[in-house]
């Protein structure tokens, strides 16, 4: 059905991606900190489990209620419909059974009549014969095929009609005897003497002493058609049997009487002396409905069948149609229930997301704060002995001084290691000021902020790696940059991040990482710039995204440019992205310039002094 | 060139007898203590005149180095005070510039720095003495109605 493909193919396309993204090594574009990259994919399988089970709980709510009052109703409707085919089977095989006695009836009264009224000379008048035979064929419509007057010993003494039988020998046909034992009969349909199949309508007269009978042969055709009229649906038919099994009319279809429920009624197992409905098989083995009511007192039987298909077809038409209403509904209210799902599980996945980034973006700044903390610790520690240790070299180049250089061989030598000593000290002191001013503990407090001290800052930090990486940096500050309203702890994970970045996305030697500042409009901008391999069209959209990171496994959270973007962002500034496949990637961050009312403070003013 | 006379104060022992040792080298005049009290009491002892700039560490157990500073500041006015410090105590020592302190460095100093800056200080205080001196000169003339 169209909804259940719909739903599959968005499915698929919503969740491709991130399972090619999560497997996809190339740039690096996560931050550095430690965490498993595993959460990329669990949170983008979240989210589909939840739709299914949200849209099939739906679906059975709004499906199950429909279904099963749908087939209430139907099956309701199959009884009662099935009711009324069986009264009108019982009404319809009524009255054609009727028919067809009235009509035997009638053509016997005919016969009677002529018997009856006419005195037995004229009976014994061939030409009188060929006038009634006339006059009742005209009111018949060829009904009647002879007229003949049979003496006591069967002999046809006068006859009228096409075949030539005048004194036939009846004597020992089987409508002879029951017409002298019941006054008038009707026989079976055979074929009789002149070989086509006909019956037999006969009564007698009594003149005197003397019975005579007159018998007229009742046309099979127009009896046949009598009853193979009676046709309803594709598969309905009728005929007559007597009750010795023989066929009295053509059945339309091939009949067999040797099956139930003919066999039951014929061998009296199946009362018949009444109209009876009765459900069976045909021929074909399809299921029938079957009809039969007495003719003749009993003696015949007109049958009539029919396959329940056709009889029910109304039936059918009303499934059929149910069925397409119930459809509809159920598709409807489905796609309903799609869309309500999906819309409301991925904004409880976008809310866990949130929730998630949140927590990690707590963890993260609690983790860096006691890092910072044990590292300022540290440093400071450290410092002391390295103080010392350079004030003692200091205090040996002092008494140097006044050494005789011609008295000691080794002056010079000793000379130089006292300066390495300090030279090798002062590194000590760098590293631990870098520390410090690093680690120092995690500020959220807003102030003004010189881009371009943070800048020189951070690339002293990242020095190191960019000599393992063979990475060059080379900045362009604007001197007249005017200060930006930020926290410097905050600003200086952006730009850590953003350098740290570029030089991992440079994979060849001798790579190029740019930083600018500038002045545009009233905005402060920031780029970084590398010349790396670039980021692919279909990640550059994603970057931002929490947890999505290029990095293999352990080596990114996918977190840092994310944390950036929240933290440019709280600013009141912007971060954009442009790259170029082979050619490199341009971070542009853009802040809004200090309000001019805003007092420097103290605290940055002589930051800037520090050595 | 004058010759100041110095007061080192912290407590890490070896730091300050080297710095001893060197500044004595240089010809100043100094001395030493080991935390804020001492210093206060060798201040004290030794008569303000002869002290014109105290090397002050601004982490010290005990008495800080900015309670140190209010003190001396508070006991002797005259008297210039360098703040020393290590990376972290930055924060205090320019807080203690706006108390009263001449100036901070960063250990480990360069020697060459810290003459510039104890001659400097010690300038500034000899200048004060000289125009108190001189104040207190013309006070007397014209109590004496010359």
């Amino acid at each position: 059905m169209l909804w259940c493909c719909s739903c599959k193919t968005t499915l698929g396309s919503n969740f491709s991606p991130g399972m090619r993204i999560a497997s996809s090594p190339g740039v690096d574009r996560g931050d550095q900190a430690a965490m498993t990259a595993p959460d990329t994919t669990d949170h983008t399988n979240a989210p589909k489990t939840g739709v299914r089970s949200v849209i099939i709980g739906v679906a059975l709510i709004v499906l199950a209620p429909l279904v099963i009052t749908g087939a209430i109703n139907l099956q309701q409707f199959q009884k009662v419909y099935r009711n009324k085919v069986d009264n009108e089977f019982r009404v319809m095989i009524e009255r054609h059974s009727f028919i067809v006695d009235s009509f035997i009836e009638d053509r016997l009264s005919d016969v009677r009549v002529i018997a009856r009224e006419h005195p037995i000379e004229r009976l014994k008048d061939p030409a009188f014969l060929r006038q009634a035979l006339n006059l009742m064929r005209e009111e018949y419509h060829g009904a009647f095929v002879d007229l003949g007057l049979v003496n006591e010993d069967g002999i046809q003494i006068a006859y009228a009609g096409p075949f030539n039988l005048e004194l036939a020998d009846y004597s020992s046909a089987s409508w002879f005897k029951p017409v002298f034992a019941n006054e008038s009969f009707v026989s079976d349909v055979f074929a009789g003497l002149r070989g086509s199949p006909h019956f037999i309508v006969a009564t007698q007269r009594r003149v005197g002493n003397e019975t005579f009978i007159l018998k007229a042969t009742i046309d099979f055709e127009s009896f046949n058609a009598l009853v193979e009229g009676i046709r309803i649906g594709h598969t309905g038919f009728a005929f007559i049997i007597s009750r010795e099994g023989k066929f009295q009319t053509n059945p339309r279809f091939e009949v067999s009487l040797n099956r139930p429920p003919y066999e039951g009624i014929l061998n009296g197992e199946i009362r018949s002396d009444r109209i009876i409905v009765v459900d069976g098989e045909n021929l074909l083995g399809r299921p029938s409905i079957f009809a039969f009511a007495p003719l003749k007192q009993g003696r015949w039987l007109l049958c009539y069948q029919q396959e329940t298909a056709d009889a029910l077809e109304e039936v059918r038409k009303v499934v059929r149609l149910s069925i397409f209403a119930l459809l509809a509904v159920a598709s409807v209210a489905l796609a309903v229930s799609f869309f309500v799902s999906r819309n409301l599980a991925s904004r409880f996945a976008e809310a866990d997301r949130e929730r998630t980034v949140m927590t990690h973006q707590v963890i993260e700044t609690g983790r860096l704060a006691s890092i910072g903390e044990l590292a300022a610790g540290i440093a400071h520690e450290i410092n002391n002995p390295v103080a010392i240790m350079v004030q003692e070299a200091g205090w040996i180049d002092d008494l140097l001084q006044d050494e005789d250089p011609t008295s000691q061989e080794n002056l010079a030598e000793i000379s130089r290691a006292v300066g390495q000593i300090r030279t090798q000290g002062d590194r000590c002191k760098e590293i631990t000021y870098k520390l410090l001013s690093f680690a120092r503990k995690t500020d959220p407090s807003v102030r003004a902020v010189s881009l371009n001290d943070m800048v020189v800052e951070v690339i002293g930090l990242t020095s190191q790696k960019t000599r393992y990486a063979n990475v060059q940096i080379v900045t362009d500050l604007n001197p007249d940059l005017p200060e930006i309203q930020a926290s410097p702890t905050e600003i200086q994970q952006v730009l850590l991040n953003l350098v740290n970045n570029a030089i991992d996305a440079i994979d060849q030697p001798g790579g190029t990482v740019t930083v600018v500042t500038r002045e545009e409009g009233d905005a402060v901008v920031l780029d970084v710039r590398d010349t790396g391999e670039g980021i692919p069209e279909a990640n550059l959209a994603r970057i931002f995204d929490p947890f999505f990171t290029t990095k293999p496994v352990g080596q990114g959270t996918g977190l840092g440019l994310s944390i950036c973007y929240g933290i440019v962002e709280k600013a009141g500034g912007s971060i954009t992205v442009e790259s170029e496949i082979e050619q490199g990637t341009t971070f542009t961050v853009s802040f809004p310039r200090e309000s001019p009312r805003s007092d420097q403070s103290i605290d940055s003013n002589s930051e800037r002094e520090e050595p | 060139m004058i010759e100041p006379s110095v007061l080192v104060v912290d407590d890490e022992v070896q730091f300050v007898e080297t710095l001893v040792k060197r500044l004595e080298k240089r010809g100043v005049k100094t001395s030493s203590a080991h935390s804020g009290q001492g210093a206060l009491d060798s201040l004290a002892g030794s008569g303000a005149t002869r002290t014109d700039v105290v090397i002050l560490d601004v982490k010290m157990p005990g008495m800080d180095g900015l309670e140190t500073l209010a003190a001396i500041k508070e006991a002797h006015p005259l008297v210039e005070v360098i703040m020393l410090t290590g990376h972290a105590t930055v924060e205090s020592a320019i807080e203690g510039m706006k108390h009263g302190a001449y100036d901070y460095l960063m250990k480990p100093c360069d020697l060459d720095i810290l003459m510039d800056k104890l001659n400097a200080a010690a300038t500034k205080k000899r200048e004060h003495e000289t125009k108190i001196l001189e104040a207190r000169a013309s006070l007397i003339s014209l109590r004496r109605g010359d």
